[in-house]
This record gives structure tokens, sequence and C-alpha cells, in this order.
């Protein structure tokens, strides 16, 4: 049973092999800069968005006029995004990539500087893969790609 | 006999301690660090400085909200104060940090003379971590001049 990110088991075969493509999503720069920089570090390719509106254009899933046929090329394997954000939440965003039918298998893991089990059962409840607390680590990612990759199995 | 560059050396490893003692760095700072080899050399520098543009920037849209007497915009006040407080977090400014926390105390309550005067505290405590970090940098070019290593320091 394929519980992984990538729409078939040939895909994620092959993309083990390759960079793991996240999107980080963060209202906060220096965050943003620090994601980013580990993600890097950690061989991943990264895009990064400012808030959640932008981070679902970049998928796809913004305005319906605009196809963005981008997208399917720049498959995005991980989102990473912050809890609190003004205008649409981490968990917002979270509902919206699960409510996606192309995007519903994107593993989803969501940062906070606080500690609120009720926040965290519930994103787990809604299909988050991780919670994970603020501000990252390098062997956050390093813990993160386990994870995934024990998933993709 | 003692090398300039191991005089310099010693210095900065007796500052850098004496920063974590003090509490104004704190592990997150040791993370940072990590992320700063040969191909990103200015990294921890990049963010220090974004750090204090934010300090001031947030200060600053604090300042004028809670000078609006008898109209403050503690929500204004209250996320400002939170974005500051993961900024610090993140950078490892544990004091300032810490008065991040109070501030945000005191705008939960409405506390207004609170609110100044942790305020007035959080501009003193990132003015005074940004000459330390600076004192710290200014002692790494130092080193590189002399021709010598910045050592690692473990905390």
């Amino acid at each position: 049973m394929n519980k992984g990110c990538g729409s078939g088991s040939d895909s994620c075969l092959s993309s083990m092999e390759e960079e793991l493509h996240v999107l980080a999503v963060d209202d906060n720069l220096i965050d943003r800069k620090l994601v980013e920089r580990i993600l890097k570090i950690s061989s991943c390719k990264v895009t990064t968005a400012e808030n959640g509106l932008r981070a679902l254009e970049y998928l796809g899933l913004g305005d319906p006029q605009q196809t963005d046929s981008l997208t399917n090329v720049m498959k995005v394997n991980l989102i990473i995004t912050d809890y609190c954000m003004p205008g649409m939440t981490g968990f917002e965003l979270l509902k919206k990539v699960k409510e996606s039918s192309n995007l519903k298998e994107v593993p989803v893991v969501i940062l906070s500087s606080e500690n609120i089990p009720t926040r965290i059962n519930k994103c787990l409840a809604s299909g988050a893969q991780m919670f994970m607390q603020k501000p990252l680590k390098l062997s956050d990612v390093e813990k993160l790609k386990c994870h995934l990759l024990n998933c993709r199995s | 006999m003692d090398t300039l560059i191991a005089q310099l050396q010693r210095r900065f490893c007796d500052f850098t301690i004496s920063l974590y003692h003090q509490g104004f760095l704190d592990d997150q700072f040791t993370e940072l660090k990590k992320l700063q080899d040969e191909c990103s050399p200015d990294f921890v520098a990049e963010v220090v400085t974004l750090f204090f543009e934010d300090c001031e920037k947030l200060i600053s849209n604090m300042a004028r909200a809670l000078d609006q007497t008898g109209n403050v915009d503690f929500k204004l006040v209250g996320s400002s104060v939170h974005q500051l407080k993961g900024s610090s977090s993140s950078v490892g400014a544990k004091r300032v940090k810490g008065l991040c926390v109070t501030l945000k105390e005191c705008c939960d309550s409405q506390n207004y003379e609170g609110c100044v005067r942790c305020l007035q505290q959080v501009d003193i405590e990132y003015k005074t971590l940004k000459a330390k970090l600076q004192d710290l940098f200014n002692l790494e070019q130092q080193i590189v001049q002399a021709g010598g290593r910045i050592p690692q320091v473990d905390i």
C-alpha cells in the first residue's frame, strides 16, 4: 500500500534518487531563510512562499482561471508550513491540500512555536504528516527525511 | 610565546562563552552556526542583520501603536510582538525573546504601562545584543586577517 507522496510506486522509487522538492511556507522572513538553508544543506530543492495563498497558487490550486502547467513539472514532494500565519493559517492550507485530488498525497508538516496538544491533534487528525516545534534545527530535517522515506516504502 | 592569532582566538572563545553564559545567546545560535559553511560563509551575519532590521521595524510599529493614548491597538502590538518573539527565538537571541514573552503578557492583559516599560527594555536589549555581535564578528575578521582559523567553541 503506497502511503507516500507521488502518483505511484514507480515515481516513488525514481524520486528517491532525485532531490526532494519542498515547498516551505512562512510569513516570517527569517524563518523562511532558515528553513530554506536547512533544506538546501539537506540536499533538497526548495521553494518558499510567504503565505497560504501564494503557496496554493504555486501548487496550482489558486485562481481556477490560471491553469499553470508549470506546476506539473515542478512537482512538490513535501510541504512544510508554519501554523500561525495571517490570512490563511497553516491548518487551513493543510485542509485545502488534503481536499485536492491532485495534491492530497503530498505530505504536509506543520511547524509551530507553541506546543499546544489540541492544535497538534487537530492537525494530525486533518492529515498532517508531522507536527514539529520551531525553531527548526538541522537534525529535525534528517529525522523528517527518514520518516518520509519510510512512509514511501 | 603566544602569537597574535592565538591571543585573538582565545579572546574570541572567551567572548563567545560569555555571551552564552550571560544569557544573550542560546542553543539556537549554535544551530545557526551549523548552517554556515564555505558555500554560505556569511549566513549567520545575514540572518542576524535581518533580525536587527526586524527589531527596529517591529519596535517602531509597537511604539507608534502605544503612542495612540486612549486608542491603543493592542491587537497590533500583540501581532508585532508575536513576530518578534518568533524571530528572536529563531536566531537564539535569548534575552530579547524572554522580554518578548513578558511584553506579550502585558499586551494580552492590556497593561499599557507594562507594555511601554517592556518595549523600552526590548529596545535596549536588542541594541545591546547588536553591539555584542558586532564585536564578535570584528574578532572573527581580525583572526582571519591575521591568517588564523576561527575556532569551534563548545559551550
